[in-house]
């Protein structure tokens, strides 16, 4: 893709700028020519636009850290993290998504070597580390509002919430798109499309698991330090 | 069909079992120690805690990146790790500079209630 954009890209570009350059008086005859003739698509569009989406997505995490960092200290008058966290659940929690990390990638190395059968077993052993990871979330988040301590009650809680739970969502979406993805292998089998979806997802999913590393360490870890 | 075609371009910057082990062996370790360290109440100083937590983690991330996420400075041109880069920029001044202001405003909000009162 590098070499293919370095050479195309002065090409097509450089008349373009000299018209805006030289001077407005001048109308286009042709107002085509004010767009690229044919348009560059790098072979592996989809995989730079979809890391560019994560991109954003990590700015999303960023804000929502910066709110957790902001806020993490207003208790008024509440629960502390120190009162409230369950590191071993929160460790249960951390190595059930590490490992649906490292299933996800046998899952990517079957599907290189074309075996289905394979990718679609590390597809669902994945696809059920994840639910363990919701349904562990869920319980925990059920747990504290019924010990009073839901978003409502504190800047603190309510800044928890959203960061653990926007966490939480993603992953969610991430299984919906893992059964969307396995129904499809099953209906089509490992064509060119289904391969392009099952990198986007691993991106995703990957990419989850980096967020989480920040969510443990900043949210859990240092929120029961002394 | 057109999936041998796309299947060999697209599978350029794919990893190996050797390297997904790797980084499986090494995020476990890095995230074990801060578990051990902050459950096992390693060190005195919280502060001393919390600077190597984020160490860990860092370099956790990194980890992630490299041998989960594929990423190097030549998958896609290079494209990913600039905009990686851009957003590192962006992330680094949405959290300093959030700290740095709420920190000032809230130093400024903190007269206590009955100093309040008696304001005019």
């Amino acid at each position: 893709m590098s070499e293919t954009m370095a050479e195309a890209l002065p090409e097509e570009v450089t008349p373009v700028l000299t018209t805006r350059a030289t001077g407005r008086a001048e109308v286009p005859q042709d107002s085509s020519r004010f767009y690229l003739a044919h348009e560059h698509h790098p072979e592996n569009g989809t995989l730079l636009g979809f890391w560019i989406y994560l991109m954003s997505d990590c700015l999303v995490f960023a804000c929502l850290f910066a709110m957790y960092a902001v806020l993490g200290h207003s208790y008024a008058g509440g629960p502390t993290g120190a009162e409230l966290f369950d590191l071993p659940l929160a460790a249960v929690n951390t190595s059930l998504l590490l490992l649906s990390s490292i299933t996800y990638g046998f899952a990517m190395l079957e599907m290189q070597r074309g075996r289905l059968p394979g990718t679609l077993i590390w597809l669902v052993i994945t696809g059920a580390f994840g639910a363990g990871f919701i349904g562990i979330e869920l319980h925990e988040f059920a747990h504290l509002i019924h010990e009073g301590a839901g978003p409502q009650r504190s800047a603190f809680l309510s800044s928890f919430f959203t960061l653990v739970g926007t966490h939480g969502l993603h992953v969610t979406f991430g299984l919906v798109w893992l059964a969307t993805l396995v129904v499809q292998l099953g209906r089509r089998g490992l064509v060119a499309a289904n391969r392009r979806r099952l990198m986007c997802l691993s991106m995703f999913w990957h990419f989850l698991d980096v967020v989480w590393i920040g969510v443990f360490t900043f949210v859990y870890l240092m929120g029961v330090l002394p | 069909m057109s999936e041998s075609a796309a299947g060999v371009h697209a599978e350029g910057s794919h990893g190996s079992l050797k390297g997904y082990l790797t980084g499986f062996g090494l995020s476990v370790l890095l995230t074990a120690i801060p578990f051990w360290l902050v459950m096992g109440k390693v060190f005195e100083r919280p502060g001393a805690t919390a600077a190597v937590l984020l160490a860990f983690a860092v370099v956790q991330i990194l980890v992630h990146m490299v041998y989960f996420l594929h990423m190097n400075a030549k998958s896609e041109g290079g494209w990913t790790l600039l905009a990686l880069l851009f957003t590192l920029v962006l992330v680094v001044i949405a959290l300093s500079g959030s700290l740095w202001v709420m920190y000032h405003l809230n130093e400024n909000m903190m007269p206590s209630m009955p100093d309040m009162r008696n304001m005019p």
